[in-house]
């Protein structure tokens, strides 16, 4: 619970920063809301020339742009921001003043920056992925509800371990930030679902740069698609790479000089 | 004229040689070329197979070329000038550029040629790897390729140009991040980025022909493909020209109008 209180902590300080940039909520908003105009638009006109997108129908295709919009919210709000002061912090040295904190260093640069306004993509997803339920007509029943759930906590814990291990990298090399930006062009893919993708870009998207598991993983629970090897291949992954981020951590600060030192 | 030249052979060298510092950069910058068209390659092949093999007037292996084409002409009008110039007014590194006895655009033509240059080879090999992977299918005809040379030409001018003066917007705010966004979608959709146009509904075909977008991207693949008659290619030509004496006037104004509002730091 000391997690949710610092956290709850870091975003009080975000907030009280960023009011006093007020217009950056009028920029933000104008961008995600034409961000997600666009991606309407170009479903019109793929879904103009055919009733089924790999087996998806247009609905369901809608809920998928609705968890695109959510995680990539979720990742913008706390887990990008946090990773790419860290890798600024382990350059300048910085990184210092986090690790004499008695708190634990991951954690603190985990949740250290916080993006308020990226609440916006989050709301705005979450009102795609409800409008495409209405629309879908399938009352999601609490079984599928928690399976959605468990899938977005799944997906957001295997991106922030992806994150973490790349982000570590610059104990040891200085311009890492780079391999971030593919990360970037990767998520992009997300927006269709992944069984589009001939095998050897949907092993890229699912386990090379694990997008797949924020976007079209969730969006399968939602649409009663989810297998259960799936189900647990995601949870099992989850606990994988959360294990294996951490062991990375804790290698790599050993390496960690200092800028002193 | 022989001053402009050696100007340009000289930029050459020693951006040429500065890029090849930025090898990683440039590799991610072509990930990112190559996955945008490849994923609308692979919904639109989706979506053609699932109805009977063609949408509109494009088959299954019609879309792969295509989008292998609209990479490769993506690739090569590309510029980065609107992100670059934001960073420049801001931290006042255009000063230095003020005090050279040239205009500043040519040493950014001569950058976005020479990292061009560089990249070619490797997004032709995809350009290939892709064509075995997918089948592409096109009839192509020899005036057509000969057109698509000052096609090619006049559409990386006149989106050099556009670009270019779009990115002096900063100097008048620095949040230029919008308008960029804008832009950006305007172009994914208005120049056939998204789909070929000619699968639009008819009032975004028309505002098509009359904004510049199409000309700087979707017309040199056509006319590439052999999609085109040749009173098409013409009227395109006519049209791209129209386009850069205007983008041309416009730089023009825009550029000393922004200057004269340049205020740089410790000035």
């Amino acid at each position: 619970m000391n997690f949710l209180r610092l956290l709850a902590v870091f975003f009080r300080v975000s907030v009280l920063g960023e009011l006093a940039y007020r217009a950056n909520f009028f920029m933000q908003l104008f961008e995600s809301l034409l961000e997600l105009a666009a991606s309407l638009a170009g479903l019109a006109v793929v879904f103009s020339y055919t009733d089924t997108l790999g087996g998806w129908r247009p609905d369901e295709v809608l809920a998928l742009v609705g968890v695109y919009f959510l995680a990539g919210g979720v990742i913008g709000l706390v887990i990008q921001p946090g990773m790419e002061q860290f890798i600024e912090s382990v350059r300048d040295g910085t990184l210092d003043f986090t690790l004499t904190k008695p708190e634990d260093a991951q954690l603190l640069i985990s949740i250290q920056r916080v993006e308020i306004w990226q609440l916006i993509d989050i709301v705005l997803g979450l009102g795609v992925l409800g409008t495409a339920l209405v629309r879908l007509g399938e009352t999601v029943g609490a079984f599928e509800a928690a399976e959605f759930a468990t899938m977005l906590l799944a997906g957001a814990v295997i991106i922030y371990s992806f994150w973490l291990i790349l982000a570590t990298l610059s104990f040891w090399f200085v311009r890492v930030e780079n391999i971030l930006e593919i990360f970037r062009s990767m998520y992009e893919a997300g927006r269709w679902p992944v069984s589009l993708y001939p095998g050897w870009l949907r092993f890229g998207l699912t386990f090379i740069v694990p997008v797949a598991f924020a976007t079209t993983v969730p969006a399968e629970a939602l649409t009663g698609r989810l297998t259960l090897e799936t189900l647990l291949g995601a949870v099992v992954l989850a606990a994988l790479l959360f294990t294996v981020s951490r062991v990375v951590w804790r290698i790599g600060l050993r390496h960690y000089s200092g800028t002193s030192a | 004229m022989k001053t402009l030249a050696d100007l340009y052979v000289q930029q050459f060298k020693t951006t040429f040689a500065s890029m090849l510092q930025y090898r990683a950069s440039l590799v991610i910058w072509m990930i990112a070329h190559v996955l945008e068209p490849l994923v609308y390659l692979i919904v639109w092949s989706t979506v053609s197979s699932t109805s009977g093999g063609s949408v509109g007037d494009y088959t299954t292996r019609e879309f792969a070329a295509y989008f292998i084409v609209m990479m490769l002409v993506n690739h090569l009008t590309y510029t980065w000038i609107m992100y670059e110039y934001e960073y420049r007014i801001r931290e006042g590194a255009l000063s230095f550029a003020l005090l050279k006895p040239v205009h500043p655009i040519h040493s950014d033509i001569a950058d976005n040629i020479s990292s061009k240059l560089i990249t070619l080879p490797g997004m032709l090999l995809v350009a290939v790897v892709l064509a075995f992977l997918f089948h592409p299918a096109a009839n192509v005809a020899p005036w057509a390729i000969v057109a698509s040379v000052p096609a090619l030409l006049l559409a990386f001018l006149l989106r050099f140009l556009l670009e270019w003066s779009l990115a002096q917007v900063a100097f008048w705010t620095t949040r230029v991040g919008a308008i960029n966004h804008t832009y950006y979608i305007l172009v994914l959709f208005l120049s056939g980025q998204i789909a070929p146009l000619t699968l639009f509904p008819s009032p975004i075909q028309a505002a098509a022909a009359v904004l510049p977008f199409r000309w700087m991207i979707g017309f040199p693949v056509e006319l590439l493909l052999g999609r085109l008659t040749p009173s098409e290619a013409l009227t395109g030509l006519a049209a791209q020209t129209a386009w850069l004496i205007l983008a041309l006037v416009v730089v023009r104004i825009v550029w000393r109008a922004g200057v004269r509002a340049y205020s740089a730091v410790g000035a």
